[in-house]
């Protein structure tokens, strides 16, 4: 097996036992990129020389055995919403194209702090909004397992990077299943841990009552491993929990025998493709295997969960991205502007792409003066009523099953003109961050070539059962061994 | 002709910077007044940075409660923060934290004095919200700078009810929540570093009338001479419109304190919708009765308890009282000294309102950095009380220890400024004085009374100031009697 493609643990594994060492296994990583990236176009930024650096620190503390971490050497990259201090940080927009943070966001502090090694930055939809990465400002990143389609989005460079052996874990970000859909459609793992599980701090928000950090890795036991060192309570997020957090790989096999799986009913009546539903049958079955109890459960609310979800969206994003201005960093216009005010505005009309500025037109509008209570507060009701839906499923059943995504990868360019389309691939994957509740996207089998993925969803700070019930799951199925050909 | 006497309805928010050590949602000190270089108290939260978040800082939340409870608000259970939305190169984040319908307190009073009337009257307080304070904008010709020092400073607005009648009644007003606030530590006063920021909602009506007109409100009034012109302005203004047979227009103002007229910044149409909604970065804040009930144990002795106070210990008249507690620092050092000295109370109220006051002012003295201390000046008052010092040298001794505060009785001894009343050496002065003046003395005789002063001020003149007058005033009447 080729070093870019070993898994965390058994990367690991090699580190310690000293048969290899990080500079032989990032430089193999970084050769792949060099091989590979000119297709797949997974990164906006790789920072060689600098990783190379951290690898060889990495060597040092693993030869000297001491605060040697399961993430110590280990390559990754982390999409490139994260500021990160000295490294070009673009949000994949042209308004932050050329900017370079003075601060690291948490999560790369920590990491850094583990001692992983920083490859680059990952290509995204233009601040998280999109389901296909082809709202980046630069370029389109192409699916592993077929060039011609989309990785998802919006942590499409993270899930493409993982899948193609480009990076050996990613960190991503999922609002509305930014990070689960396109490990679906990548054949990876990916974890939106429950809300406030880990930090935010550094992470340019989309929507910050929704933003969830978490891993993209090969499998389960290495998602783990990633949330084991990211998450936590961080003094700099107000909204991050004190909750501890658990040793998760420590109880990896613990038996799942007799857990209750939950089938949401209107998840299965919502539409998906033939071949996805064929391949979620067939994963019900493994889990009947392994000694589950199948049954089918009731979210109401669910029809509610994509408009909520947007409105929210569009009105926190109008806001969190109104500190764009040309001001103090970032893109600023050239043209001769008469004014402060104009400045600003035309800075934000060159900068900010077509599907931005629809969103904060459409947040500012929510939020204006006598429609606030008709969009924004009603959003919020309903929210809570689809809270309950959750609440109430989890007194029935310990974790829920449903579809990553109604479809496989779709052609680039495919649904690019029809935003409204574009949105309804987000159905099955948005009331999770609604509920605020973890979900764990897992690869299930392939549908004419393609990955499909299904995900677990858990109870507030379940992830501990997520990660039991899809090792489980792994340890009886193949799907997550399989690799892209990539000619 | 038929003039119609007009009422102004008059109400004012007042933003208070508060006196936490670090800022509203980071840790850079909240320091931002002291003569610092520009943005050298920065961080990416206060600045806006990508990906920044804030976090709130406990203390400013615990001195807004307390502002609350000494205002008699209610100290609502939840707060919660809210985005205020708009651009400005001030405003870092394109939205100011602030809060919007879950203050941290509502609906409190305050009692103030109409100086005009002499009246108490009762002005209820609305709100108090936090925000956080905006960076300065600087202009260098073609340019605009910004210094981020102050932004994110923590920021408590407190809106009264349109209850005022008068720019005495604003003043008065003012003046009472800037004591009070000195009181409790949580705002420094001082006005020329722009701690206390107002801005006056203004109308008038005809007397007598219960009709509300159209209000303007004056922006960014930074001094009690801003405030009170400004409104005295603009209610002028708003009487000769109408007296002309005009409106006034619902507009909002500045004022310009050069030409010393309010002019207008924006109308009724481009009013900002400010767009808030709840600010997600920041949970809400749950306030129970037991944290209350801490916060509530710091209150100190406020202005009015203290004023009942003084009147009653110390025998002084409101108006005596009021001199003495404006500043809570001076109200403190007159206790002091009370307790310290021997003298009587009045004489102690006297000096400190006196000569101590002129010393201050003259020298623009910090109330909150008297450099004499109370022993010391207690000392002075008691040598002077107890004639060992006349009034001339004790007044000199004051001047001395406002430049160096060191021991009065050191002074004394130094100067040699101990007060001469040995009758046998006075006398013996005093004849020779009368003396070598036989005219002055024999028109005195001839009854030119007034040359009496005269002979105190010889005697004075020999003895550098230093005779007890007392005594010299006993002698030379003995003396010049006796010479008839």
């Amino acid at each position: 097996m080729e070093l870019y493609n070993l898994s965390i643990r058994k990367a690991h594994e090699l580190l310690v036992k000293k048969q290899i060492s990080s500079v032989e296994l990032t430089s193999a990583v970084l050769a792949n990129i060099h091989r590979l990236d000119p297709k797949i176009r997974a990164y906006l930024t790789v920072v060689e020389q600098r990783a190379l650096e951290q690898a060889r620190k990495a060597d040092i503390r693993l030869h000297s055995r001491e605060n040697i971490t399961p993430l110590t050497g280990i390559p990754y990259a982390v999409k490139d919403c994260f500021s990160t201090r000295g490294i070009r940080t673009t949000c994949g927009s042209k308004i932050l194209q050329d900017y370079i943070p003075q601060y690291s966001a948490s999560v790369v502090e920590k990491l850094n702090n583990a001692g992983a090694v920083l490859l680059g930055k990952h290509n995204m939809d233009e601040f998280g909004m999109g389901s296909s990465c082809e709202n980046s400002a630069f370029f389109n990143t192409h699916n592993p397992w077929n060039l011609e389609r989309v990785p998802g989005g919006s942590s499409g460079g993270s899930a493409a990077s993982v899948s193609a052996g480009l990076s050996l874990f990613a960190i991503g970000e999922d609002t509305g299943g930014s990070i689960r859909m396109p490990a679906g459609f990548c054949n990876i793992v990916g974890l939106k841990p429950t809300y406030g599980r880990v930090s935010r701090y550094g992470h340019i928000a989309l929507v910050s009552s929704f933003d969830s950090v978490g891993p993209l890795t090969q499998d389960v036991y290495d998602c783990a491993t990633v949330l084991q060192t990211i998450a936590g309570k961080d003094p700099k997020d107000g909204t991050s929990l004190p909750d501890p957090v658990p040793i998760y790989t420590t109880s990896l096999e613990k038996s799942i025998n007799g857990l209750r799986l939950g089938i949401p009913r209107e998840y299965f009546q919502a539409g998906m493709e033939a071949g996805v539903e064929t391949v979620l049958q067939d994963a019900i079955r493994v889990f009947e295997k392994l000694g589950m109890q199948v049954q089918e459960v009731s979210l109401p609310h669910t029809r509610a969960a994509l408009p909520v979800y947007y409105l929210i969206l569009f009105a926190e994003a109008s806001a969190n991205l109104a500190r764009f201005d040309g001001t103090r960093f970032g893109y600023s216009t050239n043209q001769k502007v008469e004014s402060v005010i104009d400045l600003i505005l035309q800075t934000r009309q060159e900068g900010f792409g077509e599907e931005v500025k629809r969103r904060i037109m459409l947040g500012a509008y929510t939020l204006s003066a006598g429609y606030y209570d008709a969009y924004y507060l009603k959003a919020q009701k309903v929210r809570s009523l689809i809270r309950e839906d959750f609440r109430s499923a989890f007194e029935k059943c310990d974790v829920l099953l449903a579809p990553t995504c109604p479809t496989t990868a779709f052609k680039i360019g495919e649904k690019k003109q029809d935003p409204l389309t574009m949105y309804l691939s987000d159905i099955f994957v948005v009331a999770t961050n609604l509920a605020g509740v973890p979900a764990l996207s897992l690869p299930c089998g392939f549908s004419e070539g393609l990955p499909v993925g299904m995900q677990l969803i858990g109870n507030h700070l379940s992830e501990e059962i997520l990660f039991q019930i899809g090792y489980a799951y792994q340890a009886e199925t193949e799907w997550h061994n399989m690799h892209p050909l990539i000619t | 002709m038929n003039t119609i006497k007009y009422e102004p309805i008059i109400g004012l928010e007042i933003h208070a910077e508060l006196l936490t050590i670090t800022k509203m949602f980071c840790g850079c000190s909240a320091d931002h007044s002291s003569l610092l270089e520009p943005n050298t108290l920065i961080c990416p939260v206060c600045t806006g940075l990508p990906g920044a978040m804030p976090v709130l800082n406990k203390k400013a939340v615990e001195q807004s409660i307390l502002v609350g409870l000494a205002l008699n608000c209610t100290i609502n259970e939840v707060n919660i923060f809210a985005r205020k939305n708009y651009f400005y190169p001030d405003l870092p984040k394109g939205y100011q934290i602030s809060q919007y319908d879950h203050p941290v307190a509502s609906d409190g009073w305050l009692d103030i004095l109409d100086e005009n009337e002499g009246t108490r009257q009762r002005v209820r307080i609305r709100r108090a919200h936090l925000e956080e304070d905006t960076a300065k904008l600087m202009h260098k010709g073609n340019f605009a700078l910004i210094d981020f020092n102050r932004a994110g400073v923590p920021l408590l607005e407190i809106v009264s009810e349109p209850d005022m009648h008068s720019v005495q009644a604003i003043l008065s007003y003012a003046n009472k929540i800037r004591a009070i606030l000195r009181y409790l530590g949580v705002n420094s006063g001082d006005m020329e570093k722009g701690v206390l920021r107002f801005e006056a909602n203004i109308s008038v009506r005809p007397l007598g009338s219960q009709e509300l007109n159209t209000r303007t409100e004056i922006k960014n009034l930074n001094s009690f001479r801003s405030l009170t012109q400004a409104s005295s302005y603009e209610i002028n203004r708003q009487i000769d419109l109408y007296n002309n047979g005009l409106d006034v227009n619902l507009e909002t103002l500045g004022w310009d304190e050069v030409k010393g007229e309010t002019y207008s910044q924006r109308g009724k149409e481009e009013a900002h919708d400010y767009r808030y909604f709840p600010e997600p970065d920041i949970p809400p804040i749950l306030v129970d009765r037991s944290w209350v009930q801490t916060i509530s144990s710091q209150l100190p002795e406020l202005p009015d308890a203290k004023n009942k106070r003084f009147m009653e210990e110390y025998g002084l008249s409101l108006q005596e009282v009021r001199s003495l507690t404006y500043e809570k620092e001076f109200a403190d050092f007159f206790e002091k000294v009370v307790t310290l000295s021997s003298s009587p109370t009045k004489m102690i109220y006297n000096w400190l309102t006196g000569e101590f006051t002129r010393q201050i002012n003259e020298r623009n003295i910090d109330i909150q950095k008297i450099p004499v201390t109370p022993e010391n000046f207690a000392q002075l008052l008691d040598l002077f009380s107890s004639r060992v010092i006349n009034d001339f040298t004790a007044k000199e001794i004051l001047v001395e220890i406002f430049i160096s505060n060191k021991n009065v009785r050191d002074i004394i001894s130094e100067k040699g400024l101990l007060q001469i009343s040995d009758e046998n050496y006075l006398t013996d002065l005093i004849n020779r004085i009368l003396s070598e003046n036989p005219d002055p003395v024999k028109q005195y005789l001839a009854g030119k009374e007034s040359l009496f002063q005269w002979f105190m001020g010889q005697v004075s003149r020999e003895t550098k100031g230093k005779s007890d007058p007392q005594v010299v005033r006993q002698l030379l009447q003995k003396i010049l009697k006796n010479n008839n």
